[in-house]
């Protein structure tokens, strides 16, 4: 338009820089920071406020999972209350496939750091995430299937149930019918460590990374990568057809079903990619940790992710990458490190990092009060909740 | 609120309904259950006796928090996800009022015990009707016009403050006051016994719930509470306020919390996150019995309590304690898959 003599090739790779440019160069220095952060954690006066990269492993599997979340609340417009029971999913697929749970077999594939007569099933992790996401895909169309006829509220809590009911089945589930399959309250520990093998260190990729000098680093990128992919998939599925009828299906169930969207269908694909991210991310993060405990999966994590959402913006995938971050650092440690800071320079003795929940609680409400549209507003989503929807069900065509 | 009744189904009606596979399905694993507790009785009488009256205990109280949600739900198309914690954070209060203002300390006389009693109550009760109605004005009022989920949201959000203010007040240990009442028998038959501290619970609870019923049904304020349910904007134009009416649904709601406060105080222990679960459980009791429908809410109340304690209690295939959550949610899941409308059916624009 205003350079007319410009080839097509030209125009498409200005309109890639645009839409990419900013990306490439925040994922160019978030793959930086492992080297910087001793720098900045120099700094005065703010250098403490930095994450270690331990944290930023554990900020970014979040985001992941907010980033995961953020298609079946933002995009498709379904509460779910318990996207907890996806990230439990994935934890325990890596659980099973890449640990010594099932001391019965001797099962080796492509795993590393585990002697080649170690007991129980070790996958290599790589193969484990996939799984991790598809059987974590199996679960959220086997939630979704009975319970995505209902609507808005009915469907959160139900969402909740599941969310409560399957962590409680993975601390009872030591003794199904005389077998361990959960190993209950104890969880499952350790799993086997990521890595490429010795095969193809010569490539410069790590052999192990538990054992290598830089695992943390080793693993934020693998995190890193992983948020990118769920970040581009997301993004990608927003403007493919799929993603035009959950929006659709958002703002009018009734006209979106006039149009000829198969609304069960639909909002089953929402439900099923959203849990695959989750299984992934939980499946990864459990590798990190070295561990599936049933403790970790409770409701305020659902709530956690939720609020990450919110505070990022429903349906604004970078919204939420931003939301996701921030949420994520103050639970890994900004309000210790915040805490700490108040308590040495006031005296008060007061611990942020206790009340959490609460805080998380308070940003949903201001958020849904004052800017329900979140930090980066979606421009549909802003007008959705200016100018309203039409969201009485539609009763007929809800049973297709 | 029942005040959309459906016509009758008849004899008719019943056999076309019959043949359907999930209802089929529904009524069998009912008989199952059934024969379950038959068995169980014929095993041990006495026990199937005593847990049966810790369900009908247990569900009273399950009942008074259900009649809140069921109150709001009707009024609002709203889940008070609140609520629950609202409930807790009432049974910790009236720990204080009971043990640091009263001072009711071990082994009080009757008289003095009953006072104390009504006073907490008076006293509870009151402040949060009060709360109820400034967290309806504060958090859920901007967003009435707002889609669906945006109030439900922010509930999540309110229900997490709630818990931890009675965090950063009470701390994590477990207050009780199951020594107040005395645990002594009121009756004891064929091995059967009834202690005073559970009758305390139905004595509380059956004037409570004949209070709200001549409210709801009698008064001015409750007739414009069911017009506002049934239609708002209508309600407006036959000159009911309907912010008032809101704010006095929430504040009834809110009491209603306050006496399950205190009365689960009475029994059991509770620390600040004993909402959750338990306005959980007493949501899927106002759902079983049709959300919106109060004595549905009782209903559904009373079957919970039964099948928690039948759960915990009997001897002969249960699935114990560590189950209880899953059965409860079970039920939830089942109950709003295949009969949104509940057991006394309410249809709501949810369900169908």
């Amino acid at each position: 338009m205003s350079a007319p003599r410009r080839g097509p090739s030209n125009e498409r790779l200005e309109r890639f820089a645009r839409q990419w440019g900013l990306v490439l160069a925040v994922v160019a220095l978030g793959f930086l920071y492992p080297t910087y952060v001793g720098w900045l954690k120099g700094l005065p006066l703010v250098g403490d406020y930095f994450p270690t990269v331990g944290s930023m492993v554990i900020m970014t599997v979040f985001t992941m999972m907010a980033v995961g979340l953020n298609i079946v609340v933002g995009y498709a417009g379904l509460l779910d209350l318990g996207y907890v029971a996806f990230y439990a999913a994935g934890a325990y697929t890596a659980a099973w496939l890449a640990s010594q749970q099932f001391e019965q077999v001797t099962f080796h594939f492509g795993s590393v750091g585990v002697a080649p007569t170690l007991s129980g099933i070790h996958l290599s992790i790589w193969l484990v995430l996939l799984i991790a996401g598809l059987f974590t895909t199996i679960v959220g169309i086997l939630i979704g299937l009975p319970t995505l006829r209902l609507r808005g509220d009915y469907l959160a809590i139900v969402t909740l149930g599941f969310g409560e009911i399957i962590p409680q089945f993975v601390r009872n589930g030591d003794n199904v019918g005389g077998f361990d399959l959960t190993h209950g309250t104890f969880g499952i520990s350790p799993i086997d460590s990521p890595g490429f093998g010795s095969g193809l260190s010569s490539l410069g990729l790590p052999d192990n990374y538990r054992q290598s000098f830089e695992a943390e680093r080793l693993f934020f990128y693998t995190a890193l990568a992983l948020l990118l992919v769920t970040v581009i998939c997301s993004v990608r599925l927003r403007d493919s057809r799929l993603g035009r009828a959950w929006i659709a299906i958002r703002e009018d169930e009734t006209a979106a079903a006039a149009m000829g969207i198969p609304l069960m269908r639909t909002k089953t694909w929402a439900y099923a990619l959203g849990a695959f991210f989750g299984g992934v991310a939980g499946a990864f993060y459990a590798s990190f940790k070295s561990g599936a405990f049933p403790a970790d999966f409770y409701f305020n994590i659902s709530v956690f992710l939720l609020c990450m959402v919110i505070l990022g913006g429903m349906g604004s995938v970078w919204g939420v990458v931003i939301g996701g971050m921030l949420l994520g650092y103050l639970n890994a440690e900004g309000l210790a490190t915040i805490g700490s800071k108040l308590s040495s320079s006031t005296g008060i003795d007061f611990e942020p990092s206790k009340y959490q929940f609460g805080i998380y609680g308070l940003i949903i409400v201001v958020m849904m009060l004052f800017r329900p549209t979140g930090l980066v507003s979606e421009r549909r989503r802003k007008l959705e909740l200016e100018e309203g929807v039409h969201d009485e069900p539609l009763y007929a065509s809800q049973r297709e | 609120m029942a005040a959309r009744t459906e016509p009758d189904p008849g004899p008719a009606g019943l056999a076309a309904r019959l043949p359907s596979p999930s209802s089929a399905l529904g009524l069998l694993l009912v008989a199952l259950v059934l024969a379950w507790l038959a068995v169980n009785f014929v095993k041990s009488p006495s026990n199937w006796t005593e847990v049966f009256l810790i369900g009908l205990t247990n569900g009273a109280v399950y009942g008074l928090v259900a009649l809140g949600y069921t109150l709001v739900y009707g009024i609002l198309q709203l889940i008070n996800f609140a609520h629950g914690d609202l409930f807790a954070l009432s049974g910790l209060v009236a720990f204080t009022i009971l043990n640091s203002v009263l001072d009711i300390g071990s082994n009080p006389s009757t008289l003095v015990l009953i006072g104390g009693i009504v006073a907490t109550l008076l006293i509870t009760m009151t402040f949060f009707a009060g709360a109820n109605a400034l967290i309806e004005l504060v958090a859920y009022r901007r967003l009435r016009n707002a889609p669906r989920l945006a109030p439900l949201i922010t509930a999540v959000g309110v229900s997490f403050i709630i818990q931890n203010i009675g965090l950063a007040v009470y701390g994590v240990s477990f207050r009780s006051a199951s020594d107040l009442v005395p645990h002594t028998n009121v009756f004891s038959i064929a091995g059967v016994s009834y202690q005073w501290n559970k009758l305390t619970v139905i004595l509380v609870t059956v004037p409570i719930l004949l209070l709200l019923t001549w409210f709801v049904t009698s008064t001015r304020q409750g007739k414009s509470m069911r017009a506002t349910a049934q239609d708002r904007e209508a309600a407006a134009m036959m000159g009911i306020n309907v912010n008032r009416t809101i704010s006095i649904t929430f504040a009834v709601a809110g009491s209603l919390a306050a006496v399950a406060g205190l009365l689960f105080l009475l029994q059991f222990n509770m620390r600040y996150d004993t909402g959750f679960q338990l306005g959980l459980i007493a949501f899927t009791a106002a759902v079983l019995g049709g959300i919106g429908n109060l004595p549905g809410a009782v209903l559904g109340a009373l079957v919970i309590g039964f099948i928690q304690a039948f759960n915990e209690g009997l001897s002969w295939h249960t699935p114990g304690s560590d189950w209880t959550q899953s059965i409860v949610f079970g039920i939830l899941i089942l109950i709003l898959v295949f009969r949104p409308e509940g057991l006394l059916g309410e249809r709501t624009a949810e369900g169908q």
